[in-house]
């Protein structure tokens, strides 16, 4: 689950995952900015490195989480190539790490898509997968194509050796229709912009861009079309509307009594709302242009809190196809 | 006033005018108007007076193109149709973190060792972006526009880190680590000898050849060795590294470098607000306040959200009455979710009004969203209305979207097109009382967000900017912004700035 900063990617990928682990499915909901978005929004304390059941979602599924910590998922994954020992320690003092995990080339990035993958291809012991669905708190649109591309780039520079085959694998993964990547955006200019170019970065560089969430939808007004043609019948409108503010028990309707107040600030707030709306018709439009399935999520009028975030579960659950991501 | 009491108020065309303010930095998390406010400040600067560049680095393309930047070329362009009379102008460029990497190279190293750099893999991954190198560059260009000393002030937009505060630590990290011991050890082996004074090295050949053994092994021989030729070739660059971080890190503590910290009433943003301000307090860097963006104004303030309700369904109720109108009930619902139908939809704008119910009845009571398919919908999730949760989904936006749809708690369809005016207006004024109601509750929430900030942390001036209704893409739209953000005694919007109103 990708997004542009603001758009709600950390909410919409924890609805995925309570929404995909309905049913008595298992989910994995992997954070790797280091952000502590996902204790937030499930309200807990902040995730360990290690995966722990974070919530329980309707219909007996649960949801586990796991915030990768870079530095350790480093130690990891040398442990898997290689018996460190002392050499490691000495890589520690030398600054090695912090060296791997914020500067080298990708291999931060390496460690987050390779561990999300590990996940992914985890079986019990009857060769079950551990998990029905990884769900990743991905960064944002902006850097998704490289983040998920970067072991390509590093297959690329270590041309052998194990973490050329390990990079591979990875790749192999993302690329295959295991992977599916969504994109989170608002019904605003900016966000739609990125989304569409985050889109064409994606298949450039074939990566499985797969739908658009939108999310914080406004809901339409009826009548709105009569407030974006304000200037016809204005007197009549105003009229009508008093007496229906009037008629709903908000005071009188002429003479300047409260509801004939009333109307100006609501029609000027209701234009301003149907201004918005024809801005978003554009947006949708071109969103829709894409090529990709587009899901839209209404807005929570009292913010994101654990209700809100179940019934965007609930949301998402009914609007995802079965099947997917696999 | 626009703020809570203990709050002052920041006010911006102080600090823009004046002539010992040198830099203005712009941070804040991702999408919060930051890159918006970094190019209002810049315009109202230039328009004031001032010979101000504004740095932004990655701006949404219209964002570039209302500044009439087209191409990232890291070399300041002035910008169109800026009112010079007062004497200032505006220019404007994208950082180009490849380019001004290699513009550090090619100062500090001498022509074949500057090729031997570009040329070498290990460079060209680096120098592309990853981890710390883009904050990093935004440092080094802030560092050279201010040492040609060629601009009254300096707007700088931070780069979409991770965390804010990756901004501040990347530059030293960046510094430490090219000049640090692994550094030296890697290129231990490409010298002869070894150098008196490395003591790490001498002391641990064995832990050496060990380690490079273990990184060779792992990463592939070829990587290592590209690694050590780039860390020899930069090695003469490397004290430079380091003070030059260092002497940008000074330059935001001095005197004449304001920070803003940018945020939107939102829990998250104003979060890592808060980090930020912290942060900086504890590195004496020099806060000027927070920027508030997206604060919504309301009007009819003294009409609660809950008495809004009430009315709009005194009306819903009486305009079924008129009309006869038939709830839609979940049972005759269509759920309809295949991918196919999702394409199909697109232009369907015809196609059967889809309503989907929540699973079970259980989780319809905290059901607080529904989604908005990809025809009209009436959300179901609202039908327990008027619960304070309940969220709306979306109009389509097709051409039957004069149908009512949305918040209504018995919404109907295209039945009502064949009403008359009267109902039309009924219709309309039971919206618009939904929709206020749904205003005076994001009021409240975002009054909400605000003061637990301002009550943690009243020291801290603060600038709130109404919501404009479209998004910004001119240099219109960018002097709205930058009239909003000054004239915080003089906006009219009265619902945000009486909280007590709201109850």
């Amino acid at each position: 689950m990708t997004g542009k900063g603001g758009t709600g990617k950390t909410t919409v990928a924890a609805a995925l995952a309570l929404a995909l682990a309905r049913g008595g499915k298992r989910t994995l909901l992997v954070e790797v900015e280091g952000r502590q978005g996902i204790a937030q929004l499930f309200e807990t304390a902040p995730l360990p490195y290690e995966e722990r059941k974070i919530a329980v979602s309707h219909g007996d599924g649960e949801v586990h989480a796991l915030a990768i910590d870079a530095e350790r998922a480093l130690l990891d994954y040398l442990q898997m190539f290689y018996k460190l020992g002392s050499a490691g320690r000495a890589l520690k003092r030398l600054g090695a790490i912090d060296f791997a995990t914020t500067i080298a080339p990708g291999l931060r990035d390496v460690l987050l898509t390779g561990k999300a993958c590990e996940a992914v291809r985890r079986r019990d012991k009857r060769q079950r997968p551990v998990y029905d669905a990884v769900v990743m708190d991905a960064p944002p649109t902006g850097r998704i194509t490289r983040f998920l591309g970067v072991n390509e780039e590093v297959a690329g520079l270590a041309k052998v050796g194990p973490v050329h085959n390990q990079a591979q694998a990875v790749m192999r993964v993302l690329k295959s229709p295991q992977t599916a990547v969504h994109l989170v955006t608002l019904l605003e200019e900016m966000p739609v912009q990125e989304t569409v170019d985050g889109i064409a970065e994606l298949r450039a560089a074939g990566l499985p861009a797969a739908s658009v969430v939108v999310n914080m939808v406004r809901a339409g007004l009826p009548g709105e079309d009569q407030l974006l043609a304000p200037h016809r019948h204005t007197d009549e409108l105003t009229g009508a509307l008093a007496r229906a503010f009037s008629q709903a028990g908000l005071g009188t309707a002429g003479g300047g009594g409260h509801a004939e107040r009333l109307v100006a600030p609501l029609l000027e707030q209701g234009r301003e709302h149907a201004e918005r709306v024809a801005l978003e018709r554009g947006l949708r439009t071109e969103l829709r242009a894409q090529g990709l399935p587009v899901r839209e999520l209404g807005r929570l009028s009292e913010g994101v809190d654990l209700p809100g975030l179940y019934g965007l579960a609930t949301a998402l659950h009914d609007r995802w196809h079965t099947g997917e991501p696999a | 006033m626009s703020t809570p009491p203990a709050t002052d108020v920041l006010d911006v065309d102080p600090l823009l005018d004046d002539p010992a303010t040198r830099i203005v930095v712009c941070c804040g998390s991702g999408g919060v108007g930051k890159t918006t406010t970094a190019a209002a400040l810049g315009v109202r600067a230039a328009e004031r007076g001032r010979r101000t560049v504004v740095l932004t680095i990655d701006p949404a393309r219209r964002l570039a193109q209302s500044m009439g930047l087209t191409e990232l070329d890291n070399v300041p362009r002035e910008v169109p149709g800026i009112d010079t009379s007062a004497g200032g102008e505006l220019h404007a460029m994208m950082l180009d973190m490849k380019r001004t990497f290699d513009e550090v190279v090619e100062a500090h190293a001498d022509p074949d060792r500057a090729r031997a750099i570009l040329e070498n893999p290990f460079y060209q991954s680096l120098s592309a972006g990853f981890a710390g190198t883009q904050e990093y560059m935004a440092m080094e260009k802030l560092g050279q526009l201010r040492a040609g000393d060629e601009w009254d002030l300096i707007v700088v937009d931070t780069p979409p880190s991770r965390s804010a505060l990756d901004f501040l630590d990347a530059p030293k990290r960046l510094g430490s680590f090219l000049d640090g011991k692994l550094i030296r050890m890697l290129m231990a082996p490409a010298r002869v000898g070894g150098r008196a004074g490395m003591k790490v090295v001498n002391l641990s050949m064995a832990g050496l050849s060990m380690v490079t053994g273990a990184l060779d092994k792992l990463l592939g021989a070829g990587l290592l060795r590209d690694v050590q030729t780039f860390v020899a070739a930069m090695d003469t660059m490397f004290g430079g590294f380091r003070a030059r971080a260092d002497a940008t890190y000074q330059l935001l503590q001095a005197p004449g470098t304001a920070f803003l910290v940018v945020a939107a009433p939102e829990r998250d943003a104003l979060r890592e607000a808060a980090y930020f301000v912290e942060r900086l307090a504890a590195d004496r860097m020099p806060l000027a306040g927070l920027v508030l963006n997206r604060m919504h104004g309301g009007a009819a303030a003294g009409l609660s959200a809950e008495r809004a309700l009430a009315a709009a369904e005194t009306l819903t109720a009486e305009n079924l009455e008129i009309d006869g109108i038939v709830d839609h009930r979940p049972g005759k619902s269509v759920v309809r979710s295949a991918p196919a139908a999702d394409a199909e939809a697109l232009e369907a704008h015809e196609a059967p009004q889809t309503s989907v119910p929540p699973e079970d009845p259980a989780s319809r009571a905290d059901s607080a969203a529904s989604v908005a398919p990809e025809t009209p919908e009436v959300p179901v999730a609202s039908e327990a209305a008027p619960a304070p949760q309940a969220a709306v989904a979306a109009e389509d936006g097709s051409p039957a979207s004069d149908s009512p749809a949305g918040s209504g708690p018995h919404p109907s369809d295209a039945d009502t097109a064949e009403t008359t005016a009267t109902d039309d207006a009924v219709g309309l004024a039971a919206g618009l009382l939904r929709l206020h109601a749904e205003r005076m509750r994001l009021l409240a929430r975002e009054r909400r967000t605000r003061d637990r900030f301002t009550t943690l942390h009243p020291e801290v001036a603060l600038a709130e900017v109404p919501a404009l209704p479209g998004d910004v893409h001119d240099l219109t739209g960018l002097r709205t912004i930058g009239e909003r953000l000054a004239h915080q005694h003089a906006e009219e919007t009265p619902a945000s700035h009486r909280p007590a109103d709201s109850r």
